[in-house]
Protein backbone atom coordinates (compact mmCIF):
# COMPACT_ATOMS: atom_id res chain seq x y z
CA UNK A 1 0.00 0.00 0.00
CA UNK A 2 0.97 3.61 -1.08
CA UNK A 3 -1.25 6.06 0.54
CA UNK A 4 -0.21 9.63 1.60
CA UNK A 5 2.22 9.65 4.21
CA UNK A 6 0.28 8.78 8.02
CA UNK A 7 1.48 10.98 11.07
CA UNK A 8 4.33 10.01 12.80
CA UNK A 9 3.52 9.86 16.25
CA UNK A 10 6.45 11.06 18.97
CA UNK A 11 6.22 12.50 22.12
CA UNK A 12 5.96 16.07 20.58
CA UNK A 13 2.27 15.90 19.30
CA UNK A 14 1.43 12.65 20.95
CA UNK A 15 -1.57 14.43 22.75
CA UNK A 16 -2.72 15.51 19.85
CA UNK A 17 -3.58 12.33 17.90
CA UNK A 18 -4.28 10.84 21.61
CA UNK A 19 -7.19 13.63 21.29
CA UNK A 20 -8.42 12.59 17.68
CA UNK A 21 -8.71 9.26 18.76
CA UNK A 22 -11.48 10.30 21.06
CA UNK A 23 -12.82 12.78 18.15
CA UNK A 24 -11.64 15.73 20.34
CA UNK A 25 -9.55 18.65 18.80
CA UNK A 26 -7.14 19.79 20.99
CA UNK A 27 -4.73 22.70 20.21
CA UNK A 28 -1.21 23.52 22.49
CA UNK A 29 -1.01 26.57 24.28
CA UNK A 30 1.97 27.72 25.76
CA UNK A 31 2.44 27.20 29.87
CA UNK A 32 3.96 30.15 30.37
CA UNK A 33 2.29 33.06 28.28
CA UNK A 34 -0.51 31.13 27.16
CA UNK A 35 -0.18 31.49 23.44
CA UNK A 36 -1.75 28.80 21.19
CA UNK A 37 0.56 26.87 18.49
CA UNK A 38 -0.05 24.49 15.77
CA UNK A 39 1.49 22.44 14.40
CA UNK A 40 2.71 20.87 18.33
CA UNK A 41 6.34 21.64 19.00
CA UNK A 42 8.24 21.28 22.05
CA UNK A 43 8.51 25.04 22.27
CA UNK A 44 6.62 28.27 22.61
CA UNK A 45 7.91 30.93 19.97
CA UNK A 46 6.81 33.59 22.14
CA UNK A 47 8.91 33.26 25.05
CA UNK A 48 10.44 29.83 24.41
CA UNK A 49 8.85 27.94 27.44
CA UNK A 50 8.89 23.87 27.04
CA UNK A 51 6.09 23.52 28.97
CA UNK A 52 2.65 23.56 27.56
CA UNK A 53 -0.95 21.96 27.95
CA UNK A 54 -3.97 21.05 26.01
CA UNK A 55 -6.82 22.84 25.48
CA UNK A 56 -10.04 21.74 23.57
CA UNK A 57 -10.62 23.68 20.37
CA UNK A 58 -14.66 24.21 19.28
CA UNK A 59 -13.44 23.08 15.51
CA UNK A 60 -14.81 25.90 14.21
CA UNK A 61 -13.24 28.00 11.46
CA UNK A 62 -13.37 29.65 7.79
CA UNK A 63 -10.47 28.50 4.87
CA UNK A 64 -7.85 30.64 4.97
CA UNK A 65 -6.50 29.47 1.35
CA UNK A 66 -6.96 26.10 -0.25
CA UNK A 67 -5.12 24.45 -3.09
CA UNK A 68 -6.88 21.64 -5.56
CA UNK A 69 -3.93 18.55 -6.63
CA UNK A 70 -5.67 17.79 -9.93
CA UNK A 71 -2.25 15.63 -10.94
CA UNK A 72 -1.40 12.74 -9.13
CA UNK A 73 2.07 13.77 -8.21
CA UNK A 74 2.48 11.22 -5.75
CA UNK A 75 1.74 7.53 -5.46
CA UNK A 76 -0.45 8.49 -2.13
CA UNK A 77 -2.43 10.39 -4.23
CA UNK A 78 -3.69 8.14 -6.89
CA UNK A 79 -7.43 7.37 -6.92
CA UNK A 80 -8.14 10.95 -4.29
CA UNK A 81 -7.49 13.62 -6.89
CA UNK A 82 -8.74 16.33 -7.19
CA UNK A 83 -8.17 16.80 -3.39
CA UNK A 84 -8.63 19.90 -1.49
CA UNK A 85 -5.87 20.33 1.00
CA UNK A 86 -7.10 23.68 2.83
CA UNK A 87 -5.45 25.69 5.36
CA UNK A 88 -8.30 26.63 7.82
CA UNK A 89 -8.17 29.81 10.48
CA UNK A 90 -9.65 28.08 13.13
CA UNK A 91 -12.03 30.57 15.78
CA UNK A 92 -8.93 30.41 18.25
CA UNK A 93 -6.33 31.80 15.64
CA UNK A 94 -3.84 29.39 14.45
CA UNK A 95 -3.96 28.07 11.08
CA UNK A 96 -4.44 24.45 10.30
CA UNK A 97 -4.03 22.34 7.01
CA UNK A 98 -6.47 19.65 6.68
CA UNK A 99 -9.06 18.43 3.70
CA UNK A 100 -12.45 19.52 3.34
CA UNK A 101 -15.27 16.61 2.95
CA UNK A 102 -19.09 16.51 2.28
CA UNK A 103 -18.45 19.27 -0.82
CA UNK A 104 -17.34 19.24 -3.80
CA UNK A 105 -13.87 20.73 -4.28
CA UNK A 106 -14.77 23.68 -6.76
CA UNK A 107 -17.47 24.66 -4.24
CA UNK A 108 -14.75 25.69 -1.55
CA UNK A 109 -14.15 29.37 -1.37
CA UNK A 110 -11.84 31.66 1.02
CA UNK A 111 -13.16 32.83 3.89
CA UNK A 112 -15.93 30.09 4.32
CA UNK A 113 -17.16 28.42 7.90
CA UNK A 114 -16.27 24.97 8.14
CA UNK A 115 -16.42 23.25 11.09
CA UNK A 116 -14.54 19.45 12.15
CA UNK A 117 -14.99 16.01 11.52
CA UNK A 118 -12.79 12.96 12.31
CA UNK A 119 -11.82 10.32 9.65
CA UNK A 120 -10.97 6.90 11.47
CA UNK A 121 -8.02 5.78 9.45
CA UNK A 122 -6.35 2.95 11.62
CA UNK A 123 -6.23 1.66 14.75
CA UNK A 124 -3.79 4.46 16.09
CA UNK A 125 -4.59 7.56 13.65
CA UNK A 126 -7.69 9.52 13.41
CA UNK A 127 -7.34 12.62 10.87
CA UNK A 128 -9.22 15.55 11.46
CA UNK A 129 -10.48 17.08 8.34
CA UNK A 130 -13.38 19.55 7.78
CA UNK A 131 -17.06 20.28 6.44
CA UNK A 132 -18.68 23.29 5.46
CA UNK A 133 -20.34 24.50 8.63
CA UNK A 134 -23.70 23.78 9.74
CA UNK A 135 -23.84 26.05 12.40
CA UNK A 136 -26.02 29.28 11.92
CA UNK A 137 -23.45 32.34 11.27
CA UNK A 138 -23.71 34.67 14.25
CA UNK B 1 31.99 44.66 11.70
CA UNK B 2 34.27 45.22 8.28
CA UNK B 3 32.13 45.29 4.99
CA UNK B 4 33.09 42.57 2.35
CA UNK B 5 31.19 44.81 -0.34
CA UNK B 6 33.58 44.18 -3.44
CA UNK B 7 36.06 42.38 -1.94
CA UNK B 8 35.76 39.37 -4.30
CA UNK B 9 34.24 38.70 -7.52
CA UNK B 10 33.31 35.66 -9.64
CA UNK B 11 35.83 34.66 -12.01
CA UNK B 12 34.85 31.12 -13.49
CA UNK B 13 31.69 29.87 -14.50
CA UNK B 14 31.10 26.34 -16.38
CA UNK B 15 27.63 24.24 -17.09
CA UNK B 16 27.06 20.81 -18.44
CA UNK B 17 24.56 20.22 -20.83
CA UNK B 18 20.74 20.43 -19.26
CA UNK B 19 19.17 17.20 -20.19
CA UNK B 20 15.94 15.46 -19.12
CA UNK B 21 18.07 12.22 -18.92
CA UNK B 22 22.22 12.65 -18.52
CA UNK B 23 22.97 8.92 -18.59
CA UNK B 24 25.88 10.30 -15.69
CA UNK B 25 26.19 10.58 -12.27
CA UNK B 26 25.95 13.95 -11.05
CA UNK B 27 29.64 13.18 -9.61
CA UNK B 28 30.18 13.17 -13.36
CA UNK B 29 28.32 16.28 -13.62
CA UNK B 30 29.73 18.00 -10.90
CA UNK B 31 33.02 17.46 -12.38
CA UNK B 32 32.26 18.86 -15.47
CA UNK B 33 30.93 21.73 -14.68
CA UNK B 34 33.46 22.60 -12.12
CA UNK B 35 36.40 21.88 -14.49
CA UNK B 36 34.98 24.04 -17.08
CA UNK B 37 34.84 27.26 -14.51
CA UNK B 38 38.15 26.50 -13.42
CA UNK B 39 39.44 26.18 -17.21
CA UNK B 40 37.11 29.84 -17.21
CA UNK B 41 38.63 31.44 -15.02
CA UNK B 42 42.24 30.66 -16.92
CA UNK B 43 43.25 28.48 -13.13
CA UNK B 44 43.91 25.34 -12.68
CA UNK B 45 42.53 22.66 -10.20
CA UNK B 46 45.64 22.97 -8.11
CA UNK B 47 44.82 26.23 -7.54
CA UNK B 48 41.51 25.58 -6.18
CA UNK B 49 41.65 25.46 -2.24
CA UNK B 50 37.93 26.02 -1.00
CA UNK B 51 34.30 23.87 -2.17
CA UNK B 52 31.10 24.86 -0.70
CA UNK B 53 28.24 22.65 -1.78
CA UNK B 54 24.73 22.50 -1.12
CA UNK B 55 23.71 20.49 2.09
CA UNK B 56 21.63 18.36 -0.26
CA UNK B 57 24.21 17.07 -3.02
CA UNK B 58 25.56 13.97 -2.06
CA UNK B 59 29.16 13.88 -2.97
CA UNK B 60 31.57 14.54 -0.17
CA UNK B 61 34.12 17.70 -1.17
CA UNK B 62 37.01 14.97 -0.36
CA UNK B 63 35.65 12.88 -3.44
CA UNK B 64 35.62 15.56 -5.61
CA UNK B 65 38.66 17.06 -4.14
CA UNK B 66 40.41 13.67 -4.65
CA UNK B 67 39.21 13.60 -8.68
CA UNK B 68 40.47 17.04 -9.33
CA UNK B 69 43.68 16.55 -7.84
CA UNK B 70 43.43 19.18 -5.27
CA UNK B 71 45.98 17.93 -2.76
CA UNK B 72 45.00 20.54 0.14
CA UNK B 73 41.36 21.54 0.20
CA UNK B 74 41.76 24.76 3.15
CA UNK B 75 38.03 25.51 3.43
CA UNK B 76 35.09 23.58 2.29
CA UNK B 77 31.37 23.80 2.90
CA UNK B 78 28.07 23.09 2.94
CA UNK B 79 24.58 25.23 3.22
CA UNK B 80 21.14 24.26 3.62
CA UNK B 81 17.60 25.14 2.72
CA UNK B 82 17.68 22.15 -0.04
CA UNK B 83 17.48 23.91 -3.60
CA UNK B 84 17.61 27.68 -2.20
CA UNK B 85 21.05 27.84 -0.47
CA UNK B 86 22.69 29.35 -3.39
CA UNK B 87 22.86 33.01 -1.93
CA UNK B 88 24.43 31.06 1.28
CA UNK B 89 27.46 29.26 -1.24
CA UNK B 90 28.31 32.31 -2.23
CA UNK B 91 28.61 34.19 1.12
CA UNK B 92 30.77 31.13 2.83
CA UNK B 93 32.78 31.40 -0.68
CA UNK B 94 33.67 35.39 0.20
CA UNK B 95 33.48 35.07 4.23
CA UNK B 96 36.34 32.20 4.00
CA UNK B 97 38.28 34.24 1.55
CA UNK B 98 38.53 37.31 3.05
CA UNK B 99 39.61 35.67 6.25
CA UNK B 100 42.37 33.73 4.48
CA UNK B 101 40.55 30.82 5.11
CA UNK B 102 40.75 30.18 1.13
CA UNK B 103 42.58 31.47 -2.38
CA UNK B 104 39.98 30.64 -5.00
CA UNK B 105 36.83 28.87 -4.06
CA UNK B 106 34.23 26.86 -6.52
CA UNK B 107 30.50 26.36 -5.61
CA UNK B 108 28.29 23.86 -7.65
CA UNK B 109 25.30 22.12 -8.08
CA UNK B 110 24.88 18.70 -9.61
CA UNK B 111 21.55 17.23 -9.79
CA UNK B 112 19.35 14.28 -11.89
CA UNK B 113 16.64 16.20 -11.19
CA UNK B 114 15.11 14.23 -13.91
CA UNK B 115 15.84 11.28 -14.34
CA UNK B 116 16.61 10.80 -10.46
CA UNK B 117 14.84 11.69 -7.32
CA UNK B 118 12.34 14.66 -8.76
CA UNK B 119 11.18 17.35 -6.02
CA UNK B 120 8.10 17.76 -8.13
CA UNK B 121 7.09 14.69 -6.50
CA UNK B 122 8.17 15.21 -2.83
CA UNK B 123 10.84 12.47 -3.26
CA UNK B 124 13.42 14.96 -2.00
CA UNK B 125 11.81 17.17 0.21
CA UNK B 126 9.15 14.62 2.21
CA UNK B 127 9.26 13.65 4.83
CA UNK B 128 7.63 10.53 6.09
CA UNK B 129 5.29 12.37 8.35
CA UNK B 130 7.87 13.57 10.76
CA UNK B 131 8.09 16.40 12.47
CA UNK B 132 5.60 19.26 11.53
CA UNK B 133 4.80 17.29 8.15
CA UNK B 134 2.48 14.88 10.03
CA UNK B 135 0.16 17.74 9.97
CA UNK B 136 0.60 18.68 5.79
CA UNK B 137 1.67 15.41 4.23
CA UNK B 138 -1.37 13.08 5.31
CA UNK B 139 -3.43 15.93 3.78
CA UNK B 140 -2.26 15.68 0.75
CA UNK B 141 0.30 18.21 0.84
CA UNK B 142 3.83 16.71 -0.37
CA UNK B 143 5.47 18.83 -3.27
CA UNK B 144 6.74 22.24 -2.59
CA UNK B 145 4.33 23.53 -5.43
CA UNK B 146 1.08 22.79 -3.30
CA UNK B 147 2.41 25.74 -0.74
CA UNK B 148 3.12 28.05 -4.18
CA UNK B 149 -0.69 26.94 -5.35
CA UNK B 150 -1.82 27.78 -1.70
CA UNK B 151 0.20 31.33 -1.34
CA UNK B 152 -1.20 31.95 -4.95
CA UNK B 153 -4.73 31.61 -3.99
CA UNK B 154 -5.03 34.14 -0.90
CA UNK B 155 -2.79 36.86 -2.96
CA UNK B 156 -5.54 36.19 -5.64
CA UNK B 157 -8.55 36.72 -3.17
CA UNK B 158 -6.59 39.68 -0.86
CA UNK B 159 -5.39 41.47 -4.09
CA UNK B 160 -6.68 40.68 -7.02
CA UNK B 161 -3.86 38.59 -9.14
CA UNK B 162 -4.76 36.59 -11.89
CA UNK B 163 -3.76 33.58 -13.23
CA UNK B 164 -2.96 35.23 -16.45
CA UNK B 165 -0.69 37.50 -14.85
CA UNK B 166 1.39 34.31 -13.81
CA UNK B 167 0.94 33.09 -17.41
CA UNK B 168 3.15 36.73 -18.11
CA UNK B 169 5.80 35.35 -15.86
CA UNK B 170 6.05 32.39 -17.66
CA UNK B 171 5.34 34.04 -21.03
CA UNK B 172 8.42 36.42 -20.43
CA UNK B 173 10.87 33.60 -19.67
CA UNK B 174 9.95 31.36 -22.73
CA UNK B 175 10.79 34.43 -24.72
CA UNK B 176 13.86 34.40 -23.56
CA UNK B 177 15.05 31.08 -23.18
CA UNK B 178 14.33 30.53 -27.27
CA UNK B 179 17.03 32.71 -27.51
CA UNK B 180 19.17 30.36 -25.49
CA UNK B 181 20.32 26.99 -26.77
CA UNK B 182 21.19 25.39 -23.66
CA UNK B 183 17.89 26.00 -22.25
CA UNK B 184 15.32 22.70 -22.49
CA UNK B 185 12.02 24.64 -23.28
CA UNK B 186 12.49 27.03 -26.04
CA UNK B 187 8.88 26.88 -28.14
CA UNK B 188 7.62 30.14 -27.45
CA UNK B 189 4.47 30.21 -25.46
CA UNK B 190 1.39 32.58 -25.06
CA UNK B 191 -1.13 33.67 -22.53
CA UNK B 192 -3.50 31.35 -24.51
CA UNK B 193 -0.84 28.42 -24.12
CA UNK B 194 -0.41 28.84 -20.46
CA UNK B 195 -4.03 29.15 -19.62
CA UNK B 196 -4.67 26.19 -21.57
CA UNK B 197 -1.59 24.27 -20.12
CA UNK B 198 -3.17 21.36 -17.82
CA UNK B 199 -3.60 21.89 -14.06
CA UNK B 200 -1.37 20.51 -11.87
CA UNK B 201 -2.73 21.92 -8.64
CA UNK B 202 -5.01 24.75 -8.70
CA UNK B 203 -4.69 27.24 -9.30
CA UNK B 204 -1.53 26.45 -10.84
CA UNK B 205 -0.99 24.86 -14.65
CA UNK B 206 2.21 22.66 -15.69
CA UNK B 207 3.62 26.42 -17.27
CA UNK B 208 3.57 27.70 -14.09
CA UNK B 209 5.92 25.10 -12.41
CA UNK B 210 9.59 24.83 -13.24
CA UNK B 211 11.18 22.42 -15.45
CA UNK B 212 12.94 19.47 -13.80
CA UNK B 213 15.93 18.67 -15.56
CA UNK B 214 19.77 17.03 -14.95
CA UNK B 215 22.94 18.99 -15.09
CA UNK B 216 25.43 20.57 -13.32
CA UNK B 217 26.63 24.47 -12.77
CA UNK B 218 29.77 25.90 -10.97
CA UNK B 219 31.17 29.21 -10.19
CA UNK B 220 34.83 29.80 -9.43
CA UNK B 221 35.54 33.19 -6.76
CA UNK B 222 38.38 34.76 -5.63
CA UNK B 223 39.51 38.19 -4.32
CA UNK B 224 39.21 40.94 -5.97
CA UNK B 225 43.15 41.68 -5.92
CA UNK B 226 43.29 38.38 -8.21
CA UNK B 227 40.29 38.71 -9.85
CA UNK B 228 41.74 41.99 -11.64
CA UNK B 229 44.68 39.56 -12.91
CA UNK B 230 42.50 36.43 -14.30
CA UNK B 231 41.12 36.02 -17.59
CA UNK B 232 37.41 37.32 -17.22
CA UNK B 233 36.00 40.61 -16.59
CA UNK B 234 35.11 39.86 -12.79
CA UNK B 235 31.67 40.02 -11.65
CA UNK B 236 32.15 41.73 -8.21
CA UNK B 237 30.25 40.95 -5.26
CA UNK B 238 28.67 43.44 -3.42
CA UNK B 239 26.36 42.15 -0.81
CA UNK B 240 24.81 38.63 -0.34
CA UNK B 241 21.92 37.65 2.25
CA UNK B 242 20.48 34.82 3.55
CA UNK B 243 16.81 34.89 4.75
CA UNK B 244 15.63 31.58 6.22
CA UNK B 245 12.09 31.22 7.60
CA UNK B 246 10.89 32.19 10.58
CA UNK B 247 7.68 32.72 12.79
CA UNK B 248 6.18 29.32 15.18
CA UNK B 249 2.27 30.41 13.95
CA UNK B 250 1.98 27.77 11.25
CA UNK B 251 1.53 30.16 8.63
CA UNK B 252 3.55 29.08 5.49
CA UNK B 253 2.91 32.24 3.75
CA UNK B 254 6.15 33.42 2.24
CA UNK B 255 7.93 34.31 5.37
CA UNK B 256 11.56 33.09 3.94
CA UNK B 257 11.57 36.13 1.26
CA UNK B 258 10.74 38.63 4.08
CA UNK B 259 14.33 39.98 4.65
CA UNK B 260 15.85 39.26 1.15
CA UNK B 261 15.40 42.90 0.49
CA UNK B 262 18.56 43.88 2.84
CA UNK B 263 20.82 42.84 0.46
CA UNK B 264 20.31 46.83 -1.37
CA UNK B 265 21.67 48.22 1.70
CA UNK B 266 24.26 46.18 2.04
CA UNK B 267 25.28 46.78 -1.64
CA UNK B 268 24.57 50.69 -1.04
CA UNK B 269 22.16 50.12 -3.80
CA UNK B 270 17.99 50.38 -4.56
CA UNK B 271 16.10 48.56 -6.78
CA UNK B 272 15.54 50.87 -9.59
CA UNK B 273 19.35 50.50 -9.98
CA UNK B 274 18.76 47.34 -11.01
CA UNK B 275 19.51 46.55 -14.83
CA UNK B 276 18.23 43.11 -14.85
CA UNK B 277 17.28 40.47 -11.83
CA UNK B 278 17.22 36.65 -12.17
CA UNK B 279 14.78 35.20 -9.56
CA UNK B 280 14.22 31.67 -8.06
CA UNK B 281 11.47 30.16 -10.63
CA UNK B 282 10.53 27.39 -9.09
CA UNK B 283 7.01 28.47 -9.25
CA UNK B 284 5.57 31.48 -10.75
CA UNK B 285 3.78 32.65 -7.65
CA UNK B 286 7.16 33.00 -6.24
CA UNK B 287 8.91 35.04 -8.82
CA UNK B 288 5.63 37.34 -8.56
CA UNK B 289 5.83 37.95 -4.23
CA UNK B 290 9.51 38.68 -4.64
CA UNK B 291 9.27 41.28 -6.83
CA UNK B 292 6.85 42.78 -3.98
CA UNK B 293 9.08 41.80 -0.93
CA UNK B 294 12.15 43.33 -2.98
CA UNK B 295 10.61 46.43 -3.07
CA UNK B 296 9.93 46.92 -7.19
CA UNK B 297 6.25 47.20 -6.32
CA UNK B 298 4.12 47.58 -3.85
CA UNK B 299 2.42 44.65 -1.79
CA UNK B 300 -0.11 43.65 -3.86
CA UNK B 301 0.89 45.28 -7.41
CA UNK B 302 2.88 42.54 -8.59
CA UNK B 303 0.46 41.24 -11.00
CA UNK B 304 -0.31 44.04 -13.16
CA UNK B 305 3.54 45.05 -12.64
CA UNK B 306 4.22 42.02 -14.46
CA UNK B 307 2.09 42.33 -17.14
CA UNK B 308 2.93 44.40 -20.50
CA UNK B 309 6.35 43.18 -20.75
CA UNK B 310 7.60 45.23 -18.52
CA UNK B 311 9.99 41.72 -17.37
CA UNK B 312 10.74 40.62 -20.76
CA UNK B 313 14.13 41.77 -22.82
CA UNK B 314 13.46 45.50 -23.51
CA UNK B 315 11.34 46.08 -20.44
CA UNK B 316 11.82 47.94 -17.62
CA UNK B 317 13.29 45.38 -15.55
CA UNK B 318 13.85 42.55 -17.29
CA UNK B 319 13.67 38.83 -15.64
CA UNK B 320 15.73 34.95 -16.26
CA UNK B 321 17.21 36.04 -19.24
CA UNK B 322 18.06 32.38 -19.42
CA UNK B 323 14.67 31.52 -19.59
CA UNK B 324 15.07 30.33 -15.79
CA UNK B 325 13.94 27.64 -14.24
CA UNK B 326 10.50 27.63 -16.20
CA UNK B 327 12.46 26.87 -19.29
CA UNK B 328 16.35 26.54 -19.15
CA UNK B 329 16.40 24.22 -16.51
CA UNK B 330 15.52 23.93 -12.84
CA UNK B 331 18.99 24.13 -11.49
CA UNK B 332 17.96 25.45 -8.30
CA UNK B 333 19.66 28.83 -8.36
CA UNK B 334 22.95 27.78 -9.91
CA UNK B 335 21.94 28.94 -13.63
CA UNK B 336 20.28 32.37 -12.21
CA UNK B 337 23.96 33.05 -10.71
CA UNK B 338 25.35 31.86 -13.56
CA UNK B 339 23.58 33.95 -15.93
CA UNK B 340 24.18 37.19 -13.97
CA UNK B 341 28.21 36.91 -14.52
CA UNK B 342 27.12 36.40 -18.30
CA UNK B 343 24.95 39.35 -18.11
CA UNK B 344 27.79 41.49 -16.62
CA UNK B 345 30.79 40.35 -19.05
CA UNK B 346 28.34 41.00 -22.24
CA UNK B 347 27.62 37.48 -22.88
CA UNK B 348 24.15 36.46 -22.31
CA UNK B 349 21.93 35.48 -25.18
CA UNK B 350 19.11 37.68 -24.30
CA UNK B 351 22.09 40.77 -23.30
CA UNK B 352 20.88 43.85 -21.62
CA UNK B 353 23.42 46.50 -23.03
CA UNK B 354 25.69 47.52 -21.17
CA UNK B 355 24.15 45.69 -17.63
CA UNK B 356 26.11 47.16 -14.79
CA UNK B 357 23.83 45.63 -11.65
CA UNK B 358 22.04 42.17 -11.77
CA UNK B 359 20.18 41.11 -8.73
CA UNK B 360 19.48 37.37 -8.09
CA UNK B 361 17.52 35.80 -5.60
CA UNK B 362 18.08 32.48 -4.72
CA UNK B 363 15.15 31.43 -2.84
CA UNK B 364 16.43 31.39 0.70
CA UNK B 365 18.83 34.53 0.07
CA UNK B 366 19.93 36.97 -2.56
CA UNK B 367 22.85 38.49 -4.07
CA UNK B 368 24.32 41.76 -6.11
CA UNK B 369 26.64 41.44 -8.27
CA UNK B 370 28.22 44.40 -10.78
CA UNK B 371 30.31 44.90 -13.19
ZN1 LIG C 1 5.04 31.17 25.58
Amino acid sequence: MSGLPLPVIDSDNAEFWAACKRHELVLQRCGQCKTLRHPPRPMCHVCNSMTSEWVKSNGRGRIYSYVITVQPIHPGLVGKVPLATVRVQLEEGVLFTSNVVGCAPDEIRIDMPVEVVFEDVTQEITLPKFRPSRQVEG
Amino acid sequence: MESVKDKCAVVGIGETEYSRDSGRTERSLALEAIKKAIEDAGLRPGDIDGIVKYAVQPETETDLAACLGIRHLSYFGEAGFAGGAGAALVRQAVQAIVTGAATNVVVFRAVNGRSGKRYGRGEVTGRGGRGDAAFSEPFGLIAPGQGAAMSARRHMHDYGTTSRQLGAIAVACRKHAARNPRALLRDPITLEDHQNSRIIYDPLHMLDCCYEADGAGALVITSADRARALKQRPAYIMATVQAAPGGGDGAHDRTETSAKHKVFAAAGVSPGDMDVVQIYDHFTPWVLMAIEDYGFCKRGEGGPFVEGGRIELGGGLPLNTSGGHLSEAYLQGMNHMIEAVRQLRGTSTAQVEGAELVLVDTAAGALILRR
